[in-house]
């Protein structure tokens, strides 16, 4: 399978603007402003059915579409929180290949018509922010930002703008929070970005791999993209495979593969007489999926959300026969507990209780009831917050009890493990 | 005494307050500068963030306190960052946590009476496929921790 995104990676000092310039970089943009209007990009990148590689996979082009067309000063913000457990792929494209990612990000402003773009990068990526930093500087210089950019009249200043450690940033309006200096609690929606964002002003908010797709979406076209992977789940994905594997890694494959080709062929599969127990296929809030559903389904959007759970962030997490499914998910919900932004009742206080429940029923001190509780707990938390936060913490919890009940009730009565054999804890 | 930002810095800062869309929008980036300048944001360090952006001083420490990775309270020199979500954790993340902890004397979240480290469980730092892993004060990243290779570190640290 020919690699899009991570085509490049491994080439010495690849993050150099001399480098990427000599594999091709830059001339997609030059071409660009020559030759297209910005509603053609848009137009491209509706047409290729790109879906966003942050979470929620929603479509690029009609989150473009969004932007009411007043004269209203317009910002594009690069999400790269990239905090979702078990994704790792923003910060490969970020500390390797910023260039692509700011192409990308130069060409969308272009098509959006934003003259200030920020990078909102994740505080704890040093080296990312100052190779983004470095990469931003060149093209600067080279003419690729600022006034008058190559001579086509667009302007375009870009702020790379370092978080401080707080998953909540990851939901855009929390980011948008966060970039505006305050503490990071998501707003109520509607107003959408897109008419009231940063600022107050429209804001588009793209993940760090959904602007490096438009890269190459521009240069080769929407039928190009539209010929990898199933209708309406098209292009590649950057799979960041983890946990109980022998290659974990990045893995770039055509959506819609079966997800077990990507565990077993690519990240070289399990260790050494393992077996498989269940896979968290989206970043630690997407459902747990049984070994059996993991064997079956495909690994494109749809497919997985059929299958009950959700490609998400991208972040594979595989768990072989010696882990306990309590103690894996009691370190889920002590996650979303610890980053809750404490803004609403349910999911500040529900999401202790859970790891609260969990870390009773791991230690042997589980009550008559407490996996039901769980379970009542999760309804009154899903759906009754400001943001998505309550849900995946609900969801990982919600699933493990459905599909691993057994292994809960086991730990009630006989106060161990039923099948886990090595503690994680 | 009030604590005042290098003329580098906050010349850093004045530029940033000209590109920014507000004043209160350089307020991270403002912070990031205090850290490298001052061991850890106090009230004054707060203060003097508010001066330069013209906001209000709880302001600042309201952010300051929201993020964890502006320490508020002092800390050791070396701060020891250890990842223990899922990834990790799979791999012996709490283990060399816990041998960490005892290596020190300290728990998680504690620093030594020489004030040389400070050890802290960290959620998901992103390099899952290098797990277990840690970052030494935000900066620099060990992977495929074992415990020959955390005594190894210990021990650069120690000099």
């Amino acid at each position: 399978m020919e690699k899009v995104l991570t085509r490049d990676i491994g080439t010495p000092n690849l993050w150099k603007l001399e480098t990427y310039r000599s594999l091709g970089g830059y001339k997609t943009l030059e071409k660009a402003l020559r030759e297209s209007q910005p509603d053609d990009i848009v137009t491209i990148v509706r047409d290729s059915g790109l879906r966003g590689r942050g979470g929620a996979g929603f479509p690029t082009g009609v989150k473009w579409g969004f932007l009411p067309k007043d004269n209203r000063p317009r910002y594009l913000v690069c999400n790269g929180d990239e905090s979702e457990p078990g994704t790792f792929k923003d910060r490969v494209l970020i500390e390797d290949d910023p260039h692509q990612v700011l192409e990308g990000l130069i060409l969308s402003c272009y098509a959006v018509r934003a003259s200030l773009a920020f990078i909102y990068l994740r505080g704890e990526f040093f080296l990312g922010a100052q190779r983004m930093q470095g990469a931003i500087d060149e093209a600067y210089a080279a003419g690729y930002l600022g006034t008058n950019i190559l001579g086509s009249g667009m302007q375009l200043d870009v702020l790379v703008h370092r978080g401080a450690g707080a998953y909540i940033c990851g939901e855009e309006t929390g980011l948008i929070e966060s970039l505006e200096g305050k503490r990071a609690y998501p707003r109520i929606k509607p107003p959408f970005p897109a008419n009231i964002g940063a600022f107050g002003m429209p804001t588009v908010v793209n993940n760090i791999e959904t602007l490096a797709d438009v890269r190459h979406i521009v240069e080769r076209g929407a039928a190009w993209y539209n010929s990898i992977g199933p209708e309406r789940n098209r292009g590649t994905r950057l799979w960041c495979v983890s946990g109980n594997v022998q290659r974990p890694g990045v893995y770039e494959l055509p959506l819609g593969i079966p997800l077990r080709d990507i565990i077993f062929e690519y990240a070289g599969g399990l260790h050494e007489g393992r077996t498989l127990k269940a896979v968290i296929p989206g970043g630690s809030s997407s459902p747990i999926l049984t070994a059996d559903e993991a064997m079956e389904v495909n690994s494109d959007f749809d497919a997985l959300q059929k299958a009950g759970s959700m490609g998400g962030s991208g972040g594979m997490m595989v768990l072989d026969d010696t882990v306990c499914i309590v103690q894996s998910t009691y370190i889920i919900a002590e996650f979303y507990h610890d980053e809750s932004c404490g803004q609403c009742s349910p999911c500040r206080e529900g999401t202790g209780w859970m790891e609260k429940i969990l870390h009773r029923i791991e230690h042997g001190e589980g009550r008559p009831g407490d996996v039901d509780l769980l379970l009542h707990m999760g309804t009154n938390i899903f759906g009754r917050t400001i943001c998505p936060l309550g849900d995946a913490a609900v969801w990982p919890v919600e699933s493990a009890i459905k599909k691993f009940r057994a292994e809960f009730e086991h730990h009630m009565r006989e106060r161990q493990c039923l099948s886990g054999t090595l503690s994680i804890l | 005494m009030a604590v005042q930002f290098s003329q580098a810095s906050e010349a850093t800062i004045r530029q940033l307050l000209e590109r920014y869309p507000t004043r209160r929008a350089v307020m991270l980036p403002a912070l990031h500068l205090a850290m490298q300048e001052f061991p850890y944001i106090d009230d004054e360090v707060c203060q003097a963030v508010a001066d330069l952006l013209q906001v209000p001083m709880v302001d600042v420490k309201g952010v300051a306190t929201f993020y964890s990775l502006f320490p508020t309270e002092p800390h050791g020199k070396y701060s020891l960052e250890v990842c223990i979500n899922l990834s990790c954790s799979l791999n012996g993340a709490r283990r060399c946590l816990r041998y960490l902890e005892n290596k020190l004397g300290i728990k998680a979240g504690e620093t030594t009476p020489d004030g040389r480290f400070t050890l802290r469980g960290m959620e998901c730092l992103a390099a899952c496929d290098k797990a277990p892993m840690m970052h030494i004060n935000n900066e620099v990243m060990h992977t495929n921790l074992t415990e020959a290779k955390l005594d190894q570190i210990l021990q650069e640290l120690s000099k």
